[in-house]
């Protein structure tokens, strides 16, 4: 079989300059490793088998849902027809679309390749590559804002676009998605040796929508993400979060806040990838449900490989059960290869509204309808506020009240 | 004059899908301006009666009724009974992580008063009463009743007495847990909001719940109530705080039975 597994090899590869020679070559696995969360990463189609039911990566999603887009829908969905995208950015940031030789050069910065098909399928057919550049030792203060509108749920778009921040800078961005689509996408981030970086993508798009998405996050050395992922609209969206260091010092904070109404399947998985030492990492994510059929995944996968001494990582999943008929899967993974390590830690809870909190405001005059959304709002504070942009905190708890007003909490 | 006015009242709760009867025919009636006291043994029913007077789902109420200024208080929700003017000061604080407490004040403020109060003059009220009952300003910030010791709990259902103004004030064992400068410091609250009612010509009626009488030294009762076995079984003033200190539950001990 060709396909590769992720090796440290790779992942010590000079940003930006990964070559693809290894492409459906041999299969190598880490000498040390013995991980069950490591999966092919591949950039060929061929080597991610078709998706099945039994398959543990997609065991809770409704495949029949996906419109094909993990099999053989043909992806002719074309910028101006089927989508288009906004990119807001001050002039020191360079933001454009690039096709051809200049596409392949960007494509693939983050050093990590498709873990399954889907993500393969839009990496090999994606025609044109967004990229936001920001610069090494720049600073930017107002947020880089991405819109991606979805014009047609008709014609599956592939899509991939790239956030790169050179070293010792800082930059706040913001992805939005919204309309109507069938979108399959990788999404590469890397971030630069010292710097400091927040990236959201905000999922608000209409009931019809089924996005597939593959998250690549590069920790450069010493530098800080904060990695963000709001997820409400949509039939379907299931994002699948990687993340690797580039050297110590490394600290990567995922954020992640849903809410599902009846019908929806909302999906997060996370691999933390601990290759490095002295890196840190945190996950909170939270999600509230209601309505019959409501479905979320939340699965966090967290590897601390051998050589990553001094290790500290918890990660955090609470769901929030407003009504009855919904279901929330919670499933964090640890896998540890070395006993050197500073923590590691998670915590998975789901529970139905807490009739006594819901009890405590009500006997202070306040009505049962506002105290629960004091409650819900509550439940979502504590992650929301950790995205730290006032901006993305303001617009996100925007949604957060659109969504309790829609349901009439 | 308003009145808090219980009559017969029998409550049960859910235990292993049985009802269980706890009250047993409560009869009281509390009018503005006093302060009543109610002691008993440890599980005697009386934090029973304080949940089941603010609306707390997981009781039953099987036969009686309650009736504040001759409205009936059982046929009104948590909420309702509160704008009602009942003030329930729980035993055991809930926590609601993520509400911060100058955002829930102020809700619960809104609520009770029928409209938000200007927020200027909100600020500084509510920051006086911290000051009043030593609570450092920093707990504005934090998460109702999050992480809060047993002693700042207590503190904050008082500072919520004192912000909330209402006409008959339930506390339920608000003693407990506290040390001697706690418990002198909680009960300034609770006179200092009995001396400011009066003034306001809506003198607050308390009843005061609790299992000791070091706390009476603090808040004078006007009537002391023995409860056991889920109903009051002997009333009186002042002097049969200082018996039960002096003898304990012991002479009560079944009274309840014979109901």
């Amino acid at each position: 079989m060709g396909g590769t597994i992720q090796t440290t090899e790779e992942v010590s590869a000079p940003l930006g300059l990964t070559e693809h020679s290894h492409v459906g070559g041999r299969t190598v696995r880490s000498a040390a490793t013995t991980s069950h969360v490591l999966r092919i990463a591949s950039t060929q189609i061929a080597d991610h088998l078709v998706p099945i039911s039994k398959d543990e990566a997609w065991r809770f999603t409704p495949l029949r849902r996906l419109r094909g887009l993990h099999d053989e829908t043909p992806l002719t969905g074309r910028a101006g027809d089927d989508f288009e995208v906004e990119i807001d950015a001050p002039e020191l940031v360079s933001a454009v679309s690039l096709a051809g030789a200049a596409a392949d050069w960007v494509r693939g910065s983050s050093g990590d390749h498709p873990v399954d098909r889907p993500a393969a399928r839009a990496w090999q057919q994606t025609p044109d590559l967004f990229l936001v550049d920001v610069p090494a030792n720049t600073e930017i203060e107002e947020t880089i804002t991405v819109t991606f509108r979805g014009l047609s749920a008709a014609n599956a778009i592939p899509a991939h676009l790239v956030v790169r921040i050179g070293h010792h800078s800082k930059a706040h961005v913001m992805v939005t998605y919204e309309g109507s689509a069938t979108l399959t996408e990788n999404v590469e981030i890397v971030v630069g040796d010292g710097s400091s970086v927040t990236f959201a993508a905000s999922h608000e798009w209409n009931a019809d929508t089924v996005h597939l998405t593959h998250h690549r996050l590069r920790i450069g050395r010493d530098a800080h993400l904060k990695h963000a992922v709001l997820t409400f609209g949509g039939d379907l969206v299931r994002v699948v979060t990687t993340a690797s260091y580039d050297g110590p010092g490394g600290d990567a904070e995922l954020l992640g806040l849903y809410f599902a109404d009846a019908g929806q399947h909302l999906e997060h998985r996370l691999l933390l990838d601990h290759q490095a030492p002295q890196c840190k990492s945190r996950a909170y994510y939270k999600g509230a449900l209601q309505g019959r059929a409501a479905h979320t995944v939340w699965v966090g996968d967290v590897l601390i490989r051998p050589e990553a001494s001094g290790t500290d990582t918890y990660e955090m999943n609470r769901n929030l059960l407003l009504t009855d008929g919904c279901r929330a899967d919670s499933i964090p993974n640890l896998e540890i290869e070395t006993g050197d390590i500073v923590g590691a830690g998670h915590a998975s809870a789901t529970g139905r509204f807490d009739d006594d909190q819901l009890f405590y405001l009500q006997s202070r005059g306040i009505p049962e309808d506002v105290a629960r959304r004091l409650v819900v709002r509550g439940f979502f504070g504590e992650v929301l506020n950790r995205i730290g942009i006032p901006a993305i905190v303001e617009h996100a708890s925007g949604i957060v009240e659109r969504e309790l007003a829609v349901s009439g909490i | 004059m308003a009145t808090l006015e219980i009559r017969d009242l029998h409550v049960s709760v859910l235990t292993d899908d049985v009802p269980k009867e706890i009250l047993r025919g409560v009869d009281l009636t509390i009018s503005s301006g006093e302060t009543h006291a109610i002691m008993g043994p440890n599980g005697s029913g009386k934090s029973t009666l304080a949940y089941s007077l603010a609306g707390h789902p997981k009781y039953r109420i099987t036969s009686g009724s309650v009736h504040l200024d001759g409205v009936d208080l059982l046929g009104l929700t948590a909420d309702q009974r509160a704008r009602a003017g009942l003030f329930l000061a729980m035993q055991y604080p809930v926590e609601v992580p993520g509400v911060s407490m100058s955002n829930f004040l102020r809700s619960a403020a809104t609520a009770i008063r029928g409209e938000a109060p200007p927020i200027r003059k909100w600020v500084k009220e509510v920051k006086t009463a911290m000051s009043d009952l030593g609570i450092d300003s920093e707990f504005a910030d934090r998460s109702v009743n999050e992480g809060f010791s047993g002693g700042e709990k207590k503190r904050h259902e008082i500072l919520q007495l004192g912000l909330l103004r209402p006409k008959f004030a339930v506390l339920d064992e608000t003693d407990s847990g506290l040390d001697v400068d706690a418990l002198r410091i909680v009960s300034q609250g609770v006179n200092r909001y009995k001396t400011t009612s009066d003034a306001s010509g809506q003198p607050v009626g308390v009843m005061l719940i609790t299992h000791y009488t070091r706390i009476l030294r603090y808040i004078n009762p006007d009537f002391v109530h023995v409860f056991a076995a889920g109903r009051v079984v002997e009333s009186g003033g002042p002097e049969l705080a200082n018996e039960l200190e002096a003898n304990g539950y012991e002479r009560f001990a079944g009274a309840g039975a014979s109901a």
